[in-house]
């Protein structure tokens, strides 16, 4: 089981390594989350409700996940390195985690910078928030990581993996906005730990189909 | 030929048979198809996710086909359960589309989750590997079912209060009758189109295959 953990993190490591090196994603994903949420300022109303601010915010960090989720096996695909992946000597459901954890690191990168504009342009940070989209990163990096490799492999794939994944998405969006604006955030944040939870394992045991050839 | 009897035999029933609902009166008679092609689409679904198992247990070309054709009777009907909804809901509420009635908003994310199904399959090269991801997508179909029901219940009381209640399924005896009827006629229809489909699909697969070889 250490084996297990120690692969998990060694890949983990690596692609933390080499978006360190190359800067291909996370520069991206802060500048266009933060230009979403400047965007924003014009598609809203003069008057719009804190409520409405808070879904736009949803919207702009599902979409900047899409980003991180879009570029996590293109390259492994472009270089040939996901080859090397599937035939390295570990279990293939580390690698599944193994990228996971390091689309959650982007996602947090993110999130650091989204937030605290958030709370300069428009409303203040609630804890209740701060837990939802905690809970919610699991969710998008869990599935949004299998249904990247399932992308990665069409001919149509930056195109294709919002497609699969918004439909997906729309529960973490429910119980995320649930929990940023309801008056009782206990339930949509347990909403939000069930899906994790049902989709995270689902997305472990299948990831091995999807990258086998 | 039992699909178009029985067919034909629950919408007769329907429209002659069952008495009508004292307060929506003949636009009740609706219930009797859209209820159905609802239940029917949802069989095909899991239909699809348990054949989509199968071939991650075991392996096998056949059972690709038929989770395909599985998804696809369900998308089918999704989309006449669609229709058949904002019919009704026009006719009852007086608008084409209302968000608060669960079951058509369900429908529509399902909708669209299994039209990008499509997408996926028509974008990745066919074979075993296409298979594979093609039965993981229509597992997480079956999965999200459930969670975006909830889903849906969760965004209601958060964002439209819930304004239409229909009661429950208290019926009398004919309307129960009728509605079984056609449900069972709606199920054959789909299993008859099923396996129409499956053989098409079948016998194309073969003529690729001896195309190949004599090739």
């Amino acid at each position: 089981m250490s084996g297990y953990f120690a692969d998990v993190a060694a890949l983990a490591r690596k692609d933390l390594l080499v978006e360190l090196r190359t800067r291909d994603t996370v520069p991206a994903m802060l500048l266009f989350v933060v230009s979403a949420l400047v965007v924003f300022h014009f598609a809203l109303p003069e008057e719009s409700s804190r409520l409405a601010a808070s879904g736009m915010l949803w919207i702009a960090l599902l979409f900047t996940a899409l980003l991180a989720l879009g570029r996590a096996f293109v390259g492994e695909r472009d270089q040939g390195t996901i080859d090397g992946l599937i035939l390295a000597p570990c279990d293939r459901s580390a690698i599944w985690l193994g990228k996971t954890l390091s689309v959650l690191a982007f996602l947090l990168f993110a999130e650091a910078v989204a937030l605290p504009a958030f709370a300069l342009f428009y409303e203040s940070v609630t804890w209740e928030l701060v837990a939802g989209l905690a809970l919610a990163n699991i969710g998008i990096a869990s599935v949004g990581t299998l249904f990247g490799a399932m992308a990665a492999a069409a001919r149509a794939r930056e195109l294709l993996l919002p497609l699969l994944f918004l439909p997906v998405a729309i529960p973490l969006i429910v119980g995320g906005l649930g929990a940023t604006v309801s008056d009782d955030p206990g339930r949509y944040l347990a909403f939000l730990g069930v899906y994790d939870l049902i989709f995270a394992i689902l997305s472990w045991a299948s990831f091995e189909y999807v990258v086998t050839e | 030929m039992t699909a178009a009897a029985l067919l034909v035999a629950g919408l007769g029933l329907a429209l002659f048979w069952a008495p009508e609902d004292a307060d929506q009166g003949i636009s009740q008679k609706i219930f009797y198809v859209h209820v159905p092609v609802a239940l029917t689409a949802y069989a095909a679904f899991f239909w699809a996710a348990w054949k989509a198992l199968r071939l991650l247990w075991k392996g096998g070309d056949r059972y690709d086909l038929e989770s395909y054709t599985a998804v696809h009777m369900g998308v089918i009907f999704g989309v006449l359960t669609l229709v058949t909804g904002s019919i009704w809901a026009k006719v009852s509420w007086g608008h084409w589309w209302v968000w608060s009635e669960r079951q058509l908003t369900l429908f529509l994310i399902l909708f669209l989750f299994y039209s990008a199904y499509f997408m996926l399959r028509y974008s990745t090269d066919p074979g075993p590997r296409r298979a594979r991801t093609s039965a993981v997508y229509s597992l997480f179909g079956v999965v999200l079912i459930p969670v975006s029901f909830m889903a849906i219940r969760l965004a209601e009381g958060l964002i439209h209060p819930v304004v239409f209640k229909r009661d429950g399924p208290d019926m009398d005896g004919t309307m129960f009758l009728t509605f079984c009827v056609c449900l069972a006629a709606m199920l054959a229809l789909a299993g008859g189109l099923y396996l129409l489909e499956l053989s098409g699909k079948r016998a194309d697969a073969n003529l690729r295959d001896l195309r190949e070889r004599l090739a």
